[in-house]
Parts: C-alpha cells; structure tokens; sequence
C-alpha cells in the first residue's frame, strides 16, 4: 500500500516536472517570439498587442533577473503574477493557448490531429505483432539452425534500418513502380498499410528477439517436460504453455515502445504526408516557428506515453504474481 | 569475437578512413551544383550518379560520414562521462541522492519518448552544430548512468571492495580504484550501441530538418530524395550509408557483449 502511494506520488511529480520543462522550454528561443512570428518590419504596437493576446508581456517566472539600466542584472519577485503559473491554470481548465499563428486553440488543433497518429501507432504495433510471434517462435524452437540465423540478421536489419530509409524504399516501390498504394496521405482505408509497416518493422524486429529468447527460457522450465511427458503435441506445448508464460515480458516491450512509436511517428507521418500530430509539430509547429503548437504537441505525446508507460506497469504486476510478491 | 562484429570493425574501419581523407578520395565539390547532369545514374564519372541538383552523390555521402561520426563519437563521448559520474555517485552513496537521482531524475528524462526530447530542444534553442549535440547528450546521458548505477550497485558488495575500505581506502579511491574498472566492461558496450543509436538519431533530426545546416549529411540526403520523380540510387546510396554505419555499430555491441560476457559464450 505505501509502495503504491510512493508509487503515484513519483508519478505526479515526474509529470509537473516534465509539463515544467516543457512550459519552460519556450524561454529558450533566441530573441523574442514576437519577432520571430511578425517579422523584423512589425511596429512596437503590433508587438505589444501580439505579446499582450498570448500572455508574453507577463513575467516569465516567480523570479527574474532582468536587466537595469547600467547593464547589470538585479533579482526581482513577481509572486503568482507569472507566465508559469498562466500557464498551468489554464492547462488545468484543458486551455493550451491559442496558436501564435492563426490564433485557434491548440488544444483543438491536437484533437483533430491526435486520433491518425494513434491510429497509426496501432496499427504499426499490430504489423509488428502478426510478423514477430510467428517467426520468434520458430526461431526459438529451431535454436541454432538455419532458420534462427536467418531470423536474427533479419531482426538486427530491421533495427538498423531506420523509418526514414524503409519508407521512402516501399513508397518507391509499391506506390511509384507497382501503383498500388497511394505514395502519401490518408484519404482511403488502404493508406495505413505502407506508414503502418515502415513504423512497425523496428518494432517487429525487437519483438522477434525477445520472442526468441522468451521460447527457449520457457522451453527448460519444468512444466513444458511436464506437459511434453503427459503426451501433449509440440505445437500444444509451446502455443499453449510456453507462449502464454513467454509472452509476459513481451507485453512489458510493447508498452514501453508504444511511445517509441509516438515518438517515430513523428518521422513515418513526415514520409508519409500524413496528417497526425507529428506533421502538426512539424509543419504548423516547427516549420511556422509557432513556438504554442510546438508546446502543446510535446506536452500530449509526453503525457501520453507517461500514463502508457504506466498502465503497462500495472498490467505486467497484474499478469505476473512474482512481481508484486518481491 | 563472432564474424558479424569482425564485419562491423571493418566496416567502421573503411567509415573512419572515408571521413578522415575524404578531401583525397573524392574528386568532386559536394556543392558543386550542374542543372544539365541531374539524377544521373551511376557511371565512371558519377559512381553514385548525382542528385536532383546535379551534385555527386559518392562525394556527398563520403563527407556524410564526417558529421555522422564526429557528432555520434562526441554525443558517446560526453554522455557516457556524465551518466557514469552520475550513476557512480548514485550507486554509490545510495540514500537520499540515489533516491533523487535514479527514482526523479531517471524517470523525468525516460518520461519524454526516444527523439521527441531532441526535437523540441532543437525546435526551441535553434539549429546548429553545438546545439544538436546538446540535444543528443540531453537523451542519451541516462542510459549510461543507469548502467553505472547498477554496476555499482553489484560490484560494491563484493569482498574486495569490502577488504579494501577495511584497508583505509578512501571513497574516491574505491570507487575509482576498484569498483569503475569492474563496471567498464558494461560500459563499452553500451557506447557502441550508444554510438549506433546517436548515429541513427542524427540523421533522423537532418531528416526532419533539424540537422547541421551546411554540409551534407546522410539525413537530409534522404529527406531531398523523395520525391515521387527521383530515382531509386539518389535515394539508395545515403540510405545504405546509414543503415550500414548502424548495423556495423550494433554488430560490434553485441559481439563485444558475447565477448566480454563468457556467461553468453557458452550458450
């Protein structure tokens, strides 16, 4: 119980701080946003105006050392009268700001984008699935023949090859040479398959290895000669007992790495055209320098991945009894 | 050492020596831009034929190999030293400062997935050659440290340790006298892994256009080929760079692993 308490407790402080970090980076830009977004021509007005709307003209901080007039920094308080504080109230209410360009709520630009990314996430994760339970297992059974070598150099390329080779190679060939896909967007159903497996294949290498290594941990236990000896057939042992104990620290990886795929999506969506949050960071956020849509977008897949992260930590404790034991 | 790794040293080996003479074998300007040859195929002029400016593509991606290498050897370089100082101290001393570092530290920089941190230093400090190393210490730091810390964390028990504090030895000198050398085989592995994946990460900023501007690299060389009218080799060649580079860096991991692991060998 205390654990649990300790537990939920790091969790809410590893979140302020991450929604801290990322409130803050906007203190990094070089020069002022302002300018940034009007250009060198704006007049002092339009920057007061520009600064005033998007709550700039408030301090940055509980504390600042601005400059005084002989060059010189001093400390100066500002109390709960600041840009940090803004920001978290307005959080708390579901308001990130409004976008510096265009002025519309973040917030809604993310919620129209967000489903496609994680539409694709999934996808990816099912490819990566449907490729590395089948070949882990065979590889794992057949330990030290040809088919496990083939499968761990397969493995080892899909982790070296990155999205942003594999994709632009399948685009080249199934939609340019065979046109049988549409080279980018998501317009119809069938678009998802060419992102899916670009996103996927790092995924189903990894899981390929560790339903490798899980099979043939598995297969000296005990109870696989146990059920071998009361007559059970080869392929009832291992997709029946093995597969079932083996696939524990397979669920723990496919959490872990679904903000992996967050994160990749950023690159596979780039590739693809397609229209998630990652091009929304991309384009509207970082290509616009609109420094509002950055934040937001950063902060949601953060979060997101924290409270993945976190479920699968639940889950792998409710599925294996000797972790909550220790 | 297995064939893969021997595979991977060599293939490192040719990388390094490309990048350190690459003004000696290559007879082209990278920059050079000539609207009458685009994406030409590959030829005895063009080994690697030219890209959709007309630049050649073989000095465009032997020069790659620079930033590729210098900015993975320097990001490898610095964090492994601030992970492994951390994770030292951490382990270590143990109490409230392993309490604050591996349970809050650890958890806020792994609570940000894989690049994304990366990205949105860039996107916020700007880009360049010191801040995108900075971006990539940033995440790559903590891997090392957690290592350390659980290196020290075993190595600290053994009697040797045990024997040496009852010598009189002091704290810093077990820790580096005694415990680091035990934990450094751990270490190499994980940096050319770490060398991998900060090779890998470099090209993905460049791709995503957040790399060093100004000089060819593998990352933005992709990025200008997709084009849907761009053939295949202007593509292919930067594409077979990287995932070379990667795959050499992660052969030499896992075989220095089975290497130094004889636990792993016997398997």
């Amino acid at each position: 119980m205390l654990g649990a308490l300790r537990r939920i407790g790091m969790l809410i402080l590893v979140v302020w701080t991450v929604v801290s970090i990322v409130t803050i980076l906007i203190e990094l830009v070089p020069g002022d946003p302002a300018t940034a977004i009007l250009g060198d021509s704006a007049t002092p007005e339009q920057v007061a105006n520009f600064n005033q709307k998007h709550g700039l003209d408030r301090p940055a901080f509980f504390f600042t050392f601005p400059r005084d007039k002989n060059g010189g920094r001093h400390f100066e308080w500002h109390g709960w009268n600041n840009r940090y504080v803004d920001y978290w109230r307005n959080l708390l209410r579901g308001d990130m700001g409004l976008a510096f360009r265009g002025d519309r709520p973040v917030l809604d630009m993310i919620l129209e984008r967000y489903p496609a990314t994680i539409q694709l996430a999934l996808a990816a994760m099912f490819i990566a699935i449907l490729i590395s339970i089948p070949l882990g297992v065979l590889a794992g059974k057949n330990r030290g023949s040809w088919i496990d070598s083939v499968s761990s150099v397969v493995a080892l390329i899909g982790i070296s090859l990155p999205g942003f080779v594999i994709g632009p190679l399948l685009v080249y060939l199934f939609a340019v040479k065979l046109g049988w896909f549409s080279a980018s967007g998501n317009k119809y159903p069938e678009d998802i398959l060419l992102p899916a497996i670009t996103l996927g294949a790092a995924l189903s290498a990894i899981l390929t290895r560790m339903v490798r290594s899980s099979v043939i941990e598995e297969l000296n236990e005990d109870y696989v000669r146990t059920a071998r000896a009361k007559g059970l057939s080869e392929r009832k042992v291992v997709y029946k007992h093995v597969l079932k104990n083996g696939l524990i620290p397979v669920v723990t990886i496919l959490g872990l790495q679904l903000g992996v795929l967050l994160a990749g999506a950023i690159i596979t969506e780039k590739i693809f055209l397609w229209r998630g949050i990652g091009t929304l960071l991309l384009e509207e956020g970082i290509g616009n320098r609109d420094y509002r849509v950055v934040q937001g977008c950063v902060l949601v897949i953060s979060v997101t991945y924290i409270a993945v992260n976190t479920l699968t930590d639940m889950v792998y404790r409710l599925l294996d009894p000797r972790i909550r034991v220790s | 050492m297995n064939r893969l790794s021997i595979f991977g040293f060599v293939i490192v080996g040719i990388l390094v020596l490309a990048a350190l003479f690459a003004p000696v074998i290559t007879k082209k300007d990278y920059e050079d831009t000539n609207s009458g040859i685009r994406n030409q195929p590959p030829s005895a002029e063009f080994w690697f034929g030219t890209d959709a400016e007309g630049r050649d593509i073989y000095s465009r991606v032997v020069y790659g190999a620079r930033i590729s290498l210098e900015i993975g050897f320097i990001v490898v370089i610095v964090s492994a030293f601030i992970g492994t100082i951390l994770g030292a101290l951490s382990g270590y001393y143990g109490g409230w400062l392993d309490r604050f570092v591996s349970g809050y530290v650890f958890n806020v920089f792994l609570a940000f997935p894989g690049l994304l941190l990366a990205i949105a230093l860039v996107a916020f400090l700007g880009k360049g050659f010191d801040k995108l190393i900075l971006a990539l210490c940033v995440i790559g730091w903590v891997g090392y440290a957690r290592l350390i810390r659980g290196q020290v964390l075993k190595v600290r028990e053994y009697d040797f340790v045990q024997a040496a504090r009852a010598l009189g030895a002091g704290n810093l000198r077990i820790m580096i006298v005694h415990i680091l050398p035990n934990a450094i085989q751990p270490l190499i592995v994980q940096a050319s892994l770490g060398m991998a994946g900060a090779v890998l990460a470099e090209a993905s900023l460049s791709f995503l256009g957040l790399g060093v501007q100004g000089v060819p690299s593998w990352g933005k060389m992709i990025e200008e080929a997709r084009g849907i009218e761009t053939p295949l080799h202007v593509l292919l060649f930067p594409g077979i760079a990287i995932a070379l580079t990667v795959l050499s860096f992660n052969f030499i991991g896992d075989g220095l692993r089975e290497y130094l692991d004889p636990r792993q060998r016997k398997r």
